[in-house]
């Protein structure tokens, strides 16, 4: 299965639908299959073998990801926040590549060996174009690559994920039904092109037929004003985006009545956030969906009946169940498994293993780790004994004190179960006696001392995994996508405890 | 006539414009069929001469999804058409899918 079929699936099926942009004047799925197949013509003869994009959301993301796709060239969204030296850096490991630029970006980039550049505007134009050529058929087969995506690099140098059209198409069609959206169903995305979560937007709702609008990039005035002016139904936002929207229309009081769902991932939310969410917009749907690059996308969600039976119930384990992931996919097999690779009793904390038609696992230039199909996500994680998937954090992350491990996502929880508590993170720094030691960043609304927050964790967990220091702080270093930046964080707090 | 099919593998209806793709092989060669006509893969010549059997003639929406349970055969529709999928004699049932929240 390929991207391209996804595509012409809708084209046939939902031809006069609005796949793209305003209600009034946007895209048919018919039209967006035309503009893709032009721009897949166009990029088939464009120098190189891959096809950058470095720009903001518009139109130009989908023609270019399907456009791609039906020219049989990888599509590689980059990361347009990133210094010019890492960025150019990038662009060089991209080579060779036709790149499609926003505003602005062919200046910061200069001469690069190997890159031909096109502006976004260009490419609109080619594809807008009735009298140019239009590309034949889906554009490869299943193996070939799909899109190439950079992680992060919150850890170390980034590298480059690689999701092949079976990857992506295998998620789609088992997660999604074919035109199983309503007639009325808008999605707003206003994740950037980059992340999975752009990515998987753009493929589920072509094949589901649901209308996309764009925010150019997160902003939540704009995101409010839009939701109500195109009467989104659907939404996708990563934990900081949440709390930021809520203040919006906490302030101006006349809530998002247009919205039956939304879904949150991309990192862990504070619980706080999500209980005001679902108080304020008792109306919404929410869907907490955990995956990663290397996965497709999703491999768990905990849907709106799951949030409504653990906030409605006495069981403290269901009540829990707010904090998990929710259930894996039924499409594929999730396991937590010791440092050995051995799988370890219900309960117990171990590394994520997943394996499934949508788990990539792949790197350019490194391949895949061979684990008759497991992929070790890194992340750890534990299930319940109603296969609830809990996850505690890159095991990278882990703390080891004294020799006793400890993942900071636990600490971190007890924290922010704190009334006075918006924000936490906890990471480990060196120390002369233990190895590491424990220590905190919080972000307080109310009064508190240290000592308070340290009684406070001493008494849920044992004290060697209450922070030796907390510092109070008015936000914490988080990229743009909410991911927070544990190397920033850890390094700020060397300087001012270690 | 029996197919060996794989994953990826495309085929269409010899009398109507079903076309299908395979998302899980089967366990065997399998007389995948529709509109009561044996199916060819998509780019091969398609025999002359054949007609829509009345009895399979429910039709194949696009976009459904079918499998078999007896063989693991899967597949998609990714082409609607007037016939209706067989294994043999036997119709192919929709595949029974549960609609998950959607997370995108």
């Amino acid at each position: 299965m390929h991207l391209g079929m996804l595509l012409e699936m809708a084209a046939d099926g939902l031809a006069d639908r609005i796949a793209l942009g305003p209600r009034v004047g946007g895209l048919t799925f018919a039209e967006l299959a035309h503009r893709a197949r032009r721009i897949g013509a166009a990029l088939q003869t464009l120098p190189g073998d891959r096809v950058g994009l470095i720009d903001l959301n518009s139109p130009a993301v989908a023609l270019t990801l399907f456009g791609s796709a039906i020219a049989g060239k990888p599509f590689v969204p980059i990361n347009y926040r990133l210094a010019d030296e890492q960025l150019r850096a990038i662009v060089t490991r991209t080579a060779p590549a036709t790149v499609v630029v926003g505003a602005g970006v062919a200046e910061r980039l200069g001469e690069i060996d190997g890159i031909h550049l096109i502006t976004r505007d260009e490419l609109l134009a080619i594809g807008a174009d009735p009298e140019a050529k239009e590309a034949d058929g889906w554009g490869g087969d299943a193996e070939d690559i799909a899109v190439l995506l950079f992680t992060s690099g919150t850890t170390g140098e980034p590298k480059a994920a690689v999701l092949r059209h079976r990857n992506l198409t295998e998620y789609v069609i088992t997660t999604v039904e074919f035109a199983g959206s309503a007639e009325d169903e808008v999605a707003i995305v206003s994740v950037p092109p980059y992340h999975i979560a752009g990515v998987s937007a753009a493929c589920s709702s072509t094949y589901s037929g649901r209308r996309i609008v764009q925010l150019e990039s997160f902003e939540p005035r704009a995101w409010v004003d839009l939701v109500r002016a195109e009467a989104v139904t659907h939404a996708m936002v990563v934990p900081t985006m949440l709390g930021r929207i809520l203040d919006v229309i906490e302030a101006d009081g006349q809530g998002l009545p247009s919205l039956r769902s939304i879904s949150y991932g991309g990192g862990p939310m504070p619980l706080p956030v999500i209980e005001r969410a679902v108080t304020m917009l008792p109306h919404v749907g929410f869907v907490n969906a955990y995956g990663l690059t290397e996965t497709s996308s999703t491999i768990a969600v905990l849907g709106p009946d799951d949030h409504q039976a653990a906030i409605s119930s006495d069981d403290p384990e269901v009540r829990a169940r707010l904090g998990s992931v929710g259930r894996p996919l039924p499409s594929l097999e999730v396991s937590i498994r010791d440092a050995a690779g051995v799988e370890v009793p219900t309960g117990e904390h171990g590394e994520i293993w997943v394996r499934g038609g949508q788990v990539s696992g792949e790197y350019l230039g490194i391949g895949r780790i061979e684990n008759d199909g497991w992929f070790p996500t890194r992340d750890e994680g534990h299930l319940d004994a109603g296969g609830y998937l809990y996850v505690h954090g890159r095991l990278d992350d882990v703390i080891v004190r004294g020799g006793e491990n400890m993942s900071p996502g636990e600490i971190e929880a007890v924290l922010i179960d704190h009334p006075a508590v918006e924000e936490a993170a906890v990471v480990g720094i060196p120390h002369r006696d233990w190895g590491e030691q424990v220590v905190a960043a919080v972000v307080v609304t109310g009064d508190v001392t240290e000592e308070e927050l340290q009684r406070h964790v001493r008494a849920k967990l044992r004290s060697s995994r209450t922070p030796e220091h907390i510092q109070f702080r008015t936000e914490l270093p988080f990229n743009e996508n909410g991911k927070l930046l544990r190397r920033v964080l850890r390094t700020e707090l060397e300087q001012a405890f270690a | 006539m029996s197919t060996l099919v794989k994953p990826g593998t495309r085929y269409k209806s010899t009398v109507c414009d079903t076309e299908v793709i395979i998302v899980k092989p089967s366990s065997g060669p399998i007389d995948l069929r529709c509109g009561g006509q044996p199916v060819v893969e998509v780019g091969a010549e398609v025999p002359a001469g054949l007609t829509l059997d009345p009895a399979f003639s429910g039709g194949t929406p696009l976009g459904k999804r079918f499998a078999d349970p007896e063989s693991g055969l899967e597949l998609l529709a990714t082409k609607g058409g007037a016939g209706s999928l067989s294994i043999g004699e036997v119709p192919l049932p929709l595949k029974d899918a549960k609609p998950l929240p959607s997370s995108d």
